[in-house]
């Protein structure tokens, strides 16, 4: 009813010019824009409104609709990634179809961007005749709807995607978590305590994990990694590589037996989980909790890889005959509705800024090593020792290793400052040797940070506001003969400083994954430009991405702490939940068609068509599109030598009115 | 310690200069002084940080908040050796070295600099030297030097110039370039030009007006 | 011919030896070396305080007459001396960098009956040695390998800050690999690359000689038998203040420094005089007898 009330008699176009307060009306001259937009043809309605998007805004729209003064619309404001969705209801509320409307960019493609007012006004008045030009040759469209799979994934195991897992799997729904390592837990397993509260990190984790493994809506899949990802919201289709653990999943008990009984009597393979400060045998478990407490063979340093001639002691004593040396990688496949990518950081290679000594002096550590130190389940029960096996007399703490750099990375990593409070505090409880900070600027936004900033200024600890500048093992004095010295400006006192001590701590940043790009494309979805995964909106959709149906949680989208992973996992889990209770998705109605009759049988749109949305009628002679498949992205109308298919909302007619226009006007 | 001298400590707005740090931008290399987060990594770096009156992180500082008279008499730009591991390190990317060459030629420019050091005796005869045959000559150049300047005395160069004289890596040859004219020519035609240049700020100024 | 050379002031004064050493060595690798006609100095640091442009003027002549006599194509312009180096580079990049400044030189050197267009490379003998003529070649002319020699390679500042690009700005390590090659043991030390105060020494000589006993103590400390430099401003000034520093700081500063060049001349087993040995302060008067059958050292 409302398309025939649109399209009914002659194109009355209405054009609403919008001021966006001063961000468009302070370069563009919205009043010329309006009187200009009066002027051309079809042109029935030109107003201009302080913000279109407003209630009153878009009622003006909806008023002239009602009122038989216009069946076309056209905003000119921001960006239709903004508020297209917005005019589209609009003027389907005032009784047009959402289609016959356009959007002219003058904000974002015009006064952000362009300093002069007169050239501002004439860009903005060329992009409003290319709008009305075109919206005359639009035509009113359906949307389809499709169901949306109910079940979801979450990729990566670390507390951000347990949170999600478990708020998923509580409401109901099932849950594939997919994880690389042979556990879960991601980087809080590792720590000992989290700020600012103290509580023990592996406390408060490790319920979660054994919830996550007795839960019956979740199917966790550790050892494991998305392969490859098709289809689109509500509708995924997922491959996930599971590698062989050699060792049967359901069978193992995790006694250990295993472990003890390889021929390797003492461990020589440097252990993962420990950052390398301890060693593993071949077989091993992570560590006590891993989740599941699965043992796992490392084909790289196994005798029986290597040169099949183990007495394999190991299967020998497993009571479960759950020791498999024949298991091969295994490719799952799964649909889903919607997808949690959780995938998480690393942390910065402190042997990049070569003036620090890591990896030259074997004093200096990074912070995530004197996390598994001073954790009393790590590689040294906890006590801090110097390589030496001494204790430390005095500690370094060198704050933003990595960040704020336009050498490494320019951002601030937002959780070192606290951490390396947690580190001051942990290391003087523990050794009581006099314990330094220096940073550049203390940042402890947070709640209970700034607090706990003040407790540790009360612990007896020294801060120096400074970047530290290097770190070397000559001496100026006797008190620093076969200390590590540590060379600074004092910036508030204006003097440099010498300080030597016993042990170097770098608190290192946070980084995108090494793999990122790749997970990027397998997802499809965008990265800022240090690597970060780039939420839809940085404000308003922060856990959403370009990609509908695709969703993120926790550090794998920017440096991010424990309290703020587990609640962006809580908002993701909430918006997947939100897609899967509406039940279906509306699918943008800018499909490809085939004008049949004009189709040369050529069939390079078939074999073009990234979707299989195109098939040849061999009755028909004719290329056909399957509407319901086709994602709209215009591949198969580009490679169309003869025209015959057309795009909705992009036809040939419509892109050259839109040029034109903008030509005619310039 | 100075004796107290009850002096108001306080810096008018009318003592400061506010386009100083737009004359520092403007050269080739000074455009980033505005990034400056004051880290210190500069002075941590810098070898002779502990022998300047102001480390050169509070150069930057005072260069941007417009201390022209005590940037220019300060001993700091005198003290650069022109090592640049600050400038390497600066993880702002602030040239801080060209920064201090800068600070020296509008010091030396304007007769502001410390008097104390002769190493602007030192650049001066350098330059002249140059000027005149195209080349530095040691020998020559020291041995002005030394007549002019206190501390090469007491360094005792008479001994240290006969020991280079006699093994030969020194001489009181005045090595000159032969195409003297065409150098001269050079020198006078960049002389004569007029050239200005804008800070990054001034021109960010005049687009947004 | 492949590489033109640019010797700067000092390699004709104080820094013969270093001039000296180094032809001799390029010549037992049986590569020539063309000095550049006609030459003027760089503009370096002490110049550059006066006016930068006028510096940049200077740099820009050398490069105009290099590409004059670049008749065979030649792009490479070696630079021993790390004051030119910089100057050089900081001219060329300058000259990249900022169209302004490239006019006024332009026509400056347009004025003279010059051109630039700013296709040759400042190279470091070190860069070429080891990058070019490679470590293989040096290993094996090593006839005399310096054997048990404890060497403290010093980089200087200006040679690898800012505008080097063949190492790192504050780990640098080709002299390390030359010295393992030529034989001998680099010490590792952090202070490489620390300002040996050598442009301070004659004006504010309380402060220049207390940078330079830093290093000399240090690398004394270390049991090196010698510093090797790069740069004849810091082999001067390392090697000819020891007795005032000794003086000075009441401690018994005693260390050979040799120019780089003048290792791999002994290494090569060539004259003592031909590498300007007699002309240091500080004796340097170990010999290297000559290696087993399959000569040289291992490359490490």
């Amino acid at each position: 009813m409302s398309a025939e009330m649109s399209t009914n008699g002659a194109p009355k176009v209405g054009v609403y010019v919008c001021h966006c307060g001063i961000n468009i009306a302070h370069t563009v001259d919205v009043n010329a824009c309006t009187a200009f937009a009066a002027s051309l043809p079809y042109v029935t309605v030109a107003r201009e409104y302080k913000f279109m998007c407003s209630d009153p805004g878009q009622e003006i729209i909806q008023q002239d609709l009602r009122d038989g003064k216009i069946n076309r619309v056209v905003v000119a404001s921001c960006s239709p990634l903004m508020h297209e969705g917005t005019f589209r209801k609009a003027t389907a509320v005032g009784g047009g179809n959402a289609f016959m409307f356009q959007m002219a960019n003058i904000r974002e493609h015009v006064s952000w961007v362009t300093l002069d007012k007169e050239m501002a006004t004439d860009k903005a008045k060329a992009l409003i005749a290319a709008a009305v030009s075109r919206v005359v040759h639009h035509a009113p469209l359906v949307r389809n709807r499709v169901p949306v799979h109910p079940d979801v994934m979450i990729v990566g195991g670390g507390i951000a995607g347990i949170h999600a897992a478990l708020t998923m799997a509580d409401a109901g729904k099932k849950v594939y978590l997919v994880e690389r390592e042979p556990t879960i837990g991601g980087h809080m397993a590792k720590f000992d305590k989290t700020f600012p509260t103290l509580d023990c990190s592996a406390c408060i984790l490790t319920p979660k994990m054994s919830a996550v493994r007795s839960h019956p809506n979740i199917t966790l899949w550790t050892y494991s990694e998305v392969a490859e990802v098709s289809g689109f919201v509500g509708n995924f289709k997922v491959k996930v590589r599971r590698k062989p653990r050699y060792v049967k999943e359901d069978q193992c008990v995790g006694c250990l037996d295993c472990i003890d009984a390889c021929i390797y009597k003492t461990a020589k393979v440097p252990d993962e989980f420990n950052v390398g400060l301890s060693k593993r045998k071949p077989i091993y478990v992570p560590f006590p909790q891993a989740t599941p407490l699965v043992a796992v063979i490392d084909p790289e340093t196994c005798i029986e890889f290597k040169t099949h001639r183990c007495k394999k002691s190991c299967a020998e004593v497993c009571q479960k005959d759950a020791i498999d040396f024949t298991q091969t990688e295994q490719i799952a496949e799964v649909e889903v509705g919607s997808i949690i990518l959780a995938t998480g950081f690393k942390t910065f290679d402190a042997t990049r800024i070569a003036r620090y000594g890591y990896g030259k002096y074997a004093n200096v550590y990074t912070s995530l090593e004197v996390e598994r130190m001073v954790n009393a389940a790590g590689p040294t029960a906890g006590e801090v020792k110097l390589a030496d096996g001494s204790k430390p007399k005095s500690v370094a703490i060198v704050h933003c290793v990595g960040s704020r750099d336009a050498h490494t990375n320019r951002y601030c990593s937002r959780v070192c400052c606290m951490y390396s409070l947690k580190l001051a505090h942990l290391l003087k409880e523990r050794t009581e040797a006099e314990v330094y900070n220096f940073y550049i600027d203390m940042r402890t936004p947070g709640k209970g940070y700034e607090e706990f900033y003040d407790r540790l200024l009360q612990e007896n600890v020294h801060f120096v506001r400074g970047r530290v500048a290097e770190i070397s093992d000559w001496a100026m004095e006797k008190q620093e003969e076969g200390k590590l010295t540590i060379r600074v400006e004092d910036t508030l006192v204006g003097v440099v400083r010498r300080i030597p001590v016993d042990m170097v701590v770098l608190s290192v940043g946070l980084e995108p994954q090494a793999d990122a790009d790749d997970v990027r494309r397998k997802f499809n979805i965008s990265c800022s430009h240090e690597g970060w995964f780039l939420e839809r909106h940085p404000k308003l959709a922060p856990v959403s991405t370009f990609t509908d149906g695709v969703f993120l949680a926790g550090a794998c989208q920017g440096p991010k702490d424990i309290p703020d992973s587990v609640a962006q996992a809580g908002a993701a889990a909430a918006e997947a939940l939100a897609l899967i209770d509406r039940g279906y998705v509306e699918l943008e109605p800018n499909t490809a068609y085939s004008r049949e009759e004009l189709c040369s049988s050529c069939h390079t749109c078939v074999a073009l068509c990234p979707y299989g949305a195109i098939t040849f009628d061999t009755t028909k002679h004719a290329a056909v599109v399957n509407g319901a498949l086709c994602k709209g992205c215009g591949t198969c109308v580009a490679s169309c030598p003869s025209g015959a298919l057309q795009q909705n909302l992009f036809t040939d007619e419509q892109i050259f009115e839109e040029i034109k226009g903008v030509l005619k006007y310039v | 310690m100075e004796q107290w001298h009850g002096w108001d400590k306080v810096s008018y707005e009318s003592d400061l200069d506010h386009q100083f740090a737009d004359e520092i931008t403007s050269i080739p290399g000074g455009e980033k002084l505005f990034s400056c987060i004051q880290c210190g990594t500069c002075s941590g770096m810098c070898p002779l940080s502990t022998y300047m009156d102001f480390t050169p992180r509070q150069i930057v500082a005072m260069i941007r908040a417009g201390f022209r008279g005590e940037v220019l008499s300060s001993y700091t730009t005198w003290l650069c050796a022109s090592c640049y591991s600050c400038t390497v390190a600066c993880p702002q990317e602030i040239k801080i070295t060209e920064i201090m060459y800068a600070a020296k030629r509008i010091a030396l420019r304007d007769g502001v600099h410390p008097k104390r050091f002769p190493a602007q005796v030192l650049a001066g005869e350098f330059f002249d030297g140059v000027q005149r045959t195209g080349r530095s000559n040691e020998g020559p150049l020291l041995f002005r030097l030394f007549l002019k300047t206190k501390p090469l005395k007491m360094l005792g160069y008479a001994g240290l110039g006969l020991g280079l004289f006699r093994r030969g890596r020194i001489s009181a040859k005045i090595e000159s370039i032969k195409r003297k004219g065409e150098l001269r020519t050079l020198l006078k035609t960049i002389e004569n030009e007029h050239w200005v240049r804008r800070s990054p700020r001034s021109e960010h100024k005049e687009t947004t007006k | 011919m492949k590489y033109l050379y640019y010797p700067g002031c000092s390699m004709k004064s104080t820094g013969k030896p270093y001039e000296e050493s180094m032809l001799a060595v390029f010549s037992a690798l049986n590569q020539g070396l063309e000095e550049l006609v006609d030459w003027n100095c760089c503009g370096a640091t002490a110049y550059m305080s006066i006016s930068e442009l006028k510096a940049f003027a200077l740099s820009a002549r050398n490069f105009a007459l290099a590409e004059q006599q670049a008749v065979n194509g030649e792009t490479n312009l070696i630079v021993p001396c790390a004051a030119c180096y910089l100057g050089l580079n900081k001219a060329q990049k300058n000259l990249e960098e900022h169209k302004d400044i490239r006019a006024i030189i332009d026509k400056g050197l347009a004025s003279a009956g010059l051109s630039y267009t700013g296709r040759f490379k400042v190279r470091h003998p070190l860069d070429v040695l080891v990058n070019d003529i490679g470590l293989e070649t040096i290993q094996k002319r090593s006839i005399r390998p310096l054997a048990g020699l404890k060497v403290a390679c010093y980089y200087g500042c200006q040679l690898v800050r800012p505008y080097a690009e063949f190492d790192d700005a504050h780990e640098p390590m080709v002299m390390d690999r030359l010295v393992t090659a030529l034989g001998g043991t680099p010490v590792p030390w952090p202070l490489k690359t620390r300002c040996c105060g050598g442009s301070l020494t004659g004006t504010i000589p309380e402060v220049g000689l207390r940078l330079s006993y830093i290093l000399l103590r240090e690398a004394q400390q270390r049991g090196c038998d010698v510093i090797a430099t790069a740069c004849p401003l810091c082999q001067f000034n390392l090697e000819c203040y020891q007795p005032k520093v000794s003086k000075m700081y009441k401690e018994r500063i005693d260390i050979p420094i040799l120019f780089f060049s003048q290792l791999m001349g002994l290494a090569f087993g060539l004259d003592r005089r031909p590498l300007g040995l007699h002309r240091l302060f500080v004796p340097f008067d170990r010999t290297f007898p000559v290696a087993a059958a399959e000569g040289g050292a291992h490359v490490g």
